[in-house]
């Protein structure tokens, strides 16, 4: 009974404190919103920190809690994305809306999302169904192959692909028509990521703590004691990859909101820029697997970091050699990830979980293993 | 006809590229159950090594190809570089995992680095000839040169590497490591140098790979071995991964799949039909298609 009324807390509790710091970030969006700073930077950079988080989140769940290997990530995304934009196209073409205000638009773009949501979790099921009946490094080539297969089709597609979304260029055809958003109203619906990467959290957080949430620990700790037990693997691995398919689904039609042009190519295995499935894996490593705030915290740090590196003035003052690796940020992250999986293995945050109302407690645990480890050094050393 | 010949002429011409590379990749994982993710970058080394080179060796008065020699000593030098800096350290604590990621970054850094280095930059460059031009027409059929080069080139390569672990000391201590590592100790195999040997050999077959596909498509950037290097791992697991003779036939298979495609469906699908065929033989018999399946012991 304890238990349970501790976690009630614990969600009254990070209920009230979200609350407070949406109130506080919502005034000083109102009063901040139509100058420069905000508009032109702040609020972009929210909305790809929004899809960024999900998406190395949706990653964790199967690298990290479910321990195999995805490298097809990207592919769910781009499913989502290409839905949501096709769908917002019919929608607009059909009537349903005009321009990009009221209460009807609203409904088709939390509707286009939701879909695009649905549309990757089905596929991640189609996708699951074979691809999880294999293992570790199969796994990872499998996954691989769908990704590029997902791409491959889309990019053949006549109302998709290299064409563009409907007729004409790919290109700005968002911002026109559609759910493409362009600076001004990225400020009017900041509230749109912001709430569907809270939603997206909150269910994350609870299948972590569910019955789901310690079926795939255990199934990642030791599948066969896992299925000795009476665990349904193949249904708990399965479940798992369509979950965080949805999500990614969701991060993709945020991303097509965000950005308002797609391309096949930014959803590739690897290419230069900073979406794609290995920088996923990137975040989620240097999160630690089988945290999610790790994962949150990893997405903010690695998009800060690659803003800085593109945008950041105190670029301008290096010698130039190091100007000329940051125009490659890959190879930043390539050996940022080399390091990390060298020196620290489990990432930033290991499977630690950051809770508010376990703050004090988890502060306590730390210093007391802090000044245990102490103790211990002082004593091999008297010993020596 | 006319058709079917010369889409089986490319089929094995690329069956036979993929299969070199498929080599070093089944080569690496049978000794260490690792997917080295950089083995397709090793060819695009190979590739720049070879452009640099090749006025060298014109100079000093001998055929194009000569240039391959250092190609493959690069390449060979990169693949044991690469082991003993970043593989065998996450190898002694990290889990299999941990080593995965670690071959992709390794990846993405050798690509990335290519990039930023001011003397390669991020354009193609365009490699000199290098098998001579042309060749004979049977039937209304051209043969090029390069087709037969490469398919009999590789031919040779693959025999004298099978020889190699069947016949040599060498070869043998490398399937003995493959099979058990300790056991391997117990017999007095040095494990650590068989691995990084089995990494210089296969990154060397990636360099002449690599020879093969610049004297088909002269164009050398850097991310030439992504590709490449995916396809070719297709073809390793097709066959079989960690088994010889299956990386051949698994190349040959990929190959022709490919150039069946491109030529009688359209060439934009032919990616997606090979990772098709890699799906359904995957979930048909996991092990590939010359391996064994192995049963987990608990």
């Amino acid at each position: 009974m304890k238990n349970k009324s501790v976690t009630a807390k614990g969600y009254l509790l990070n209920t009230a404190v979200l609350a407070v710091v949406l109130i506080v970030f919502f005034t000083l969006a109102a009063t901040l919103g139509s100058t420069g700073e905000f508009k032109l930077i702040l609020a972009p950079s929210l909305w790809q920190c929004c899809y960024l988080v999900i998406l190395s989140a949706s990653l964790n769940l199967v690298l990290g809690f479910l321990g195999q290997l995805s490298l097809g990530h990207c592919g769910f995304m781009a499913i989502g994305a290409y839905a949501a934009a096709l769908l917002s196209l019919a929608a607009q073409r059909a009537g349903i809306f005009t321009d990009k205000s009221g209460p009807v638009f609203v409904l088709v773009l939390l509707g286009c999302i939701l879909i695009a949501g649905i549309l990757a979790a089905l596929v991640g099921l189609l996708v699951g169904i074979p691809a999880l009946r294999l293992k570790g490094d199969y796994l990872a080539i499998i996954t691989l192959g769908f990704g590029m297969i997902i791409v491959n089709i889309i990019n053949n597609l006549p109302f998709a692909g290299q064409n563009g979304l409907a007729e004409g260029s790919a290109s700005a055809s968002l911002y026109k028509n559609g759910l493409g958003f362009g600076t001004a109203s990225k400020v009017t619906y900041i509230w749109v990521p912001i709430l569907l990467t809270l939603l997206s959290m909150t269910m994350m957080f609870m299948f972590i703590r569910s019955k789901y949430g310690r079926a795939i620990r255990a199934i990642r700790d030791d599948e066969i004691a896992a299925s000795a037990s009476g665990i349904n693997t193949s249904f708990y691995k399965v479940f798992t990859f369509a979950y965080s398919a949805f999500f990614a689904g969701m991060a993709g039609a945020l991303y097509a909101c965000a950005n308002a042009t797609l391309s096949t190519s930014s959803f590739a295995f690897t290419n230069g820029g900073i979406l794609n499935s290995t920088f996923i894996v990137v975040m989620v490593v240097l999160g630690g697997m089988g945290s999610l705030t790790g994962s949150m915290v990893a997405a903010v740090i690695m998009f800060i970091v690659n803003y800085q590196i593109k945008n950041g003035s105190w670029v301008d003052a290096l010698p130039s050699a190091v100007q000329g690796i940051f125009a490659y940020p890959m190879l930043v992250y390539a050996i940022v990830l080399i390091i990390v999986i060298m020196f620290r293995p489990k990432g930033i945050f290991g499977s630690y979980e950051f809770s508010l109302i376990h703050l004090k407690r988890d502060f306590l645990n730390h210093r007391a293993k802090a000044a245990a480890q102490k103790a211990e050094k002082k004593g091999a050393k008297v010993h020596a | 006809m006319s058709t079917f010949i010369q889409a089986l002429a490319v089929g094995l011409r690329l069956g036979s590229i993929y299969a070199l590379v498929a080599l070093g990749y089944t080569m690496v994982y049978g000794i260490i159950r690792l997917i080295n993710f950089a083995h397709g970058d090793f060819i695009m080394v190979g590739g720049y090594t070879m452009i640099f080179t090749i006025p060298l060796v014109l100079a000093i008065g001998l055929p194009v190809w000569v240039s391959v020699i250092f190609a493959i000593a690069i390449c060979a030098a990169v693949g044991m570089t690469t082991e003993l800096v970043a593989y065998r350290p996450v190898r002694k604590t990290g889990t299999a995992m941990t080593a995965l990621i670690t071959a992709i970054a390794v990846s993405l850094f050798l690509e990335n680095l290519a990039q930023a280095l001011p003397f390669i930059g991020p354009n193609p460059m365009v490699a000199s000839q290098i098998f001579s031009a042309g060749g004979f027409s049977v039937s209304g059929v051209t043969m090029e040169w390069t087709t037969i080069y490469t398919i009999v080139i590789s031919a040779v390569v693959m025999v004298v590497l099978y020889q190699f672990t069947q016949r040599t000391r060498l070869g043998r201590a490398m399937r003995c490591v493959s099979e058990d590592k300790e056991a391997a100790t117990l017999m007095g195999i040095n494990v650590n140098h068989t691995i990084v040997l089995t990494f210089a050999i296969g990154s060397g077959l990636s360099a002449v790979a690599g020879l093969m596909y610049i004297g088909q498509y002269p164009k050398v950037f850097t991310t030439m071995g992504v590709m490449l290097g995916l396809k070719a791992f297709v073809a390793a697991v097709l066959g079989g991964i960690g088994i010889i003779p299956g990386a051949m036939l698994g190349g040959l298979v990929i190959g022709l799949v490919e150039s069946f495609t491109t030529a009688y469906v359209s060439s934009s699908m032919a990616d997606t039909f090979v990772f098709l065929i890699l799906i359904v033989v995957l979930i048909l018999k996991p092990a590939g298609i010359m391996g064994k399946n192995v049963g987990e012991k608990v």
